[in-house]
């Protein structure tokens, strides 16, 4: 069991970073830590996509001096997806950091609680 | 090949174009293109939803140089054209239902940025309703829920903001389970494409040792897609980002975009896992386990509402269980109802959440029960399309709502399924006592509307005066839609049978 877990490393340490990740954007307070939590995250699935697309001993997927045989080269669909998720990440936590940036404005805290708090006293229509 | 199967990749390429052009027009331009061009999307998808009914059969549309399984394809069937023509309608109806408060909530210069999102909203609802790929689902879901975050936050207030900041982390927490479960199963698959997936996890299923590892990349995806669209025990987002947004974004949120992260996850159980793949998992029973929770303590938390937003919210969340339930009995007859149940809700709520700003208009702006008091008699029409709206959602004869009902029964009594006896008692009672509790908190908020007299000019509303031909009209169609659903409901569940056979 416990070999089974060193010889796939890269797995133990993305699914130990989604869950690092996770914890923090679920349960922490502060918005920041929140979006610094969600890229822990996202980190930890790409490191789990690069893992699997990987296969030791080959090259990466771009032909040299004419070798055309697939078993030559590593799964270059794997690495498409990450760099495709990276850049939903990435706007993802763009919209995010404006979204913290007019709270921060209007409340004067980046603490989630607490701005639920003085949210509830404002009077606001409909 | 026909012209009509370029139609789906139209409906995405135009609507992202739609969205870039409308950051160029006036206000009032975007908002009338808008309204054109997702009426040629309505006839677009009416032609490709006749094409493959008639024809009887789905078409697949490559993308790109590679050829399946490693390329990205587009596929219609039946099922994926009726969805994709009642998300365009009800995206039409909410647009011009809601335009009156949509001028109130949203600064001028802004307005043509709030049609962008709506049409980048409607590329990528397209893209998931049609595509065939996993990943492609992901990335669009993504801008779904991007778009869904700008639509709430375009009403500059301190609470949508807030409900915008909650909303996009529980959405987020979503996508990333999503993503995870996803690269699992592509993982253990070895594909992205619906059907290659299925069939290499058929013959991965054969052995039970796979059958762990299937149920833990399928739960963690079913999860990821029960937080965004508001499955139990995760709906709690609900009430304040139905509650706060703009009408038209409320309807489109409730009606649209939960439905679509629901039928993403219905595709990937029947196309890319497959069902005698899924009845190997305890994940069946577990959805019906957390649909029939939800359906009561859903309506439990309605019953509990302080404003009539957070009510229909919360009953969204009621029929979102409902939807779950049926998923979970596993079997055609309950997909089907479930199908039903989405275009049932979708179709009741964007019509009701369009009408109770006007009951609030009327009440001091309030959606406060306590300020609501006869608003029904001071707006007679939005007290007739409410009322209409809750006899639906309460399930009685000739709307669609009962009509839903009826079909989840159905579904458990026909059910061959080796715990039968217990499904059909604890299917049944779920819906006597969500039904029941419909009942009582949709009766007590019309008799509430209703009573008292039209004697408080003092709440008369601002926008009083005002042209309402857009929110009749709307009101109208949604209307006949529901009430179509209702009395002609054979006719929609023979043409999602033909859709759930094209899946299969």
């Amino acid at each position: 069991m416990i070999q089974t877990l060193f010889e796939h490393y890269e797995e133990m340490a993305a699914v130990i970073l989604f869950a690092i990740g996770f914890s923090t954007l679920l349960f922490h307070r502060n918005l920041i830590k929140k979006l610094i939590g969600m890229n822990i995250m996202d980190t930890g699935t790409f490191l789990l996509l690069a893992s699997m697309g990987y296969i030791r001993g080959r090259k990466a997927p771009i032909i040299e001096n004419g070798v055309q045989d697939v078993s030559a080269y590593v799964n270059p669909v794997p690495a498409g997806l990450v760099l495709t998720g990276i850049v939903v990440s990435v706007s993802v936590t763009a919209i995010m950091l404006s979204l913290t940036v007019r709270l921060y404005r209007r409340y004067h805290t980046l603490d989630l609680d607490e701005i639920y708090i003085l949210s509830k006293h404002e009077k606001e229509d409909r | 090949m026909s012209v009509v199967w370029n139609f789906p990749l139209f409906t995405v390429v135009f609507s992202l174009f739609s969205g870039v052009l409308c950051m160029m027009l006036s206000p009032r331009a975007a908002r009338n293109y808008t309204i054109a061009y997702e009426s040629v999307l309505i006839v677009m998808v009416g032609c490709v939803l006749r094409c493959t009914y008639v024809t009887g059969e789905a078409f697949t549309y490559p993308m790109g140089e590679f050829p399946a399984p490693w390329g990205n394809e587009i596929r219609a069937g039946t099922l994926e054209a009726l969805i994709a023509f009642l998300f365009l309608v009800i995206m039409l109806c909410s647009i011009i239902g809601g335009y009156h408060f949509l001028r109130q909530d949203i600064d001028e210069s802004k307005q043509n940025l709030y049609f962008t999102l709506l049409n980048l909203m409607t590329a990528a609802l397209m893209a998931i309703t049609w595509t065939n790929d996993v990943f492609t689902g992901y990335v669009f879901l993504e801008i779904l829920t991007l778009t869904s975050c700008g639509v709430l936050i375009v009403r500059e207030i301190g609470r949508t903001t807030l409900a915008a900041v909650r909303y996009m982390i529980l959405n987020l927490l979503g996508s990333g389970l999503f993503l995870l479960g996803l690269v699992l199963l592509y993982d253990i698959s070895g594909h992205l494409l619906m059907v290659p997936m299925r069939e290499s996890l058929a013959q991965l299923a054969e052995d039970p040792a796979a059958i762990p590892a299937i149920s833990l990349s399928v739960g963690i995806l079913t999860i990821g897609l029960g937080i965004k669209s508001g499955m139990f025990p995760f709906h709690f987002w609900m009430p304040d980002t139905y509650g706060w947004a703009t009408p038209t974004s409320a309807s489109v949120l409730s009606s649209l975009v939960s439905k679509a992260y629901v039928f993403l996850l219905f595709k990937i159980y029947i196309r890319a896992i497959g069902l005698e793949v899924l009845q190997k998992t305890p994940l069946l029973h577990l959805l019906m386990a957390v649909g029939i929770l939800g359906m009561i303590i859903g309506s439990v938390s309605a019953l509990r509402a302080s404003t009539i937003n957070q009510m229909v919210a919360f009953s969204s969340a009621a029929q979102v269980g409902y939807i779950y339930m049926g998923i979970g009995l596993g079997t055609a007859a309950g997909f089907a109802a479930a199908m039903f149940q989405i275009l049932a809700h979708a179709l009741t709520k964007s019509l009701l959440f369009l009408t109770t700003p006007y009951l609030a208009e009327v009440s001091g702006d309030s959606l406060k029960f306590s300020a609501l008091q006869g608003s029904g008699h001071r707006d007679h029409l939005a007290g007739v399309y409410f009322t209409i709206g809750a006899l639906s959602m309460i399930g009685i004869p000739i709307f669609a709502g009962f009509s839903a009902k009826l079909m989840f029964s159905q579904a458990a009594v026909l059910s061959s399924r080796p715990s039968r006896t217990t499904m059909v008692l604890l299917v049944m009672s779920a819906l006597a006592v969500s039904s029941l509790l419909n009942g009582v908190y949709f009766v007590r908020t019309l008799i509430r509307i209703y009573s008292g007299q039209d004697e408080d000019s003092g709440k008369d509303a601002k926008g009083k005066g005002r042209s309402r031909y857009g929110y009749v009209g709307a009101g109208l169609v949604l209307i006949a839609g529901n009430i179509f659903l209702g009395l002609f409901s054979w006719m929609i569940a023979d043409l999602i049978y033909q859709g759930l056979w094209m899946f299969t």
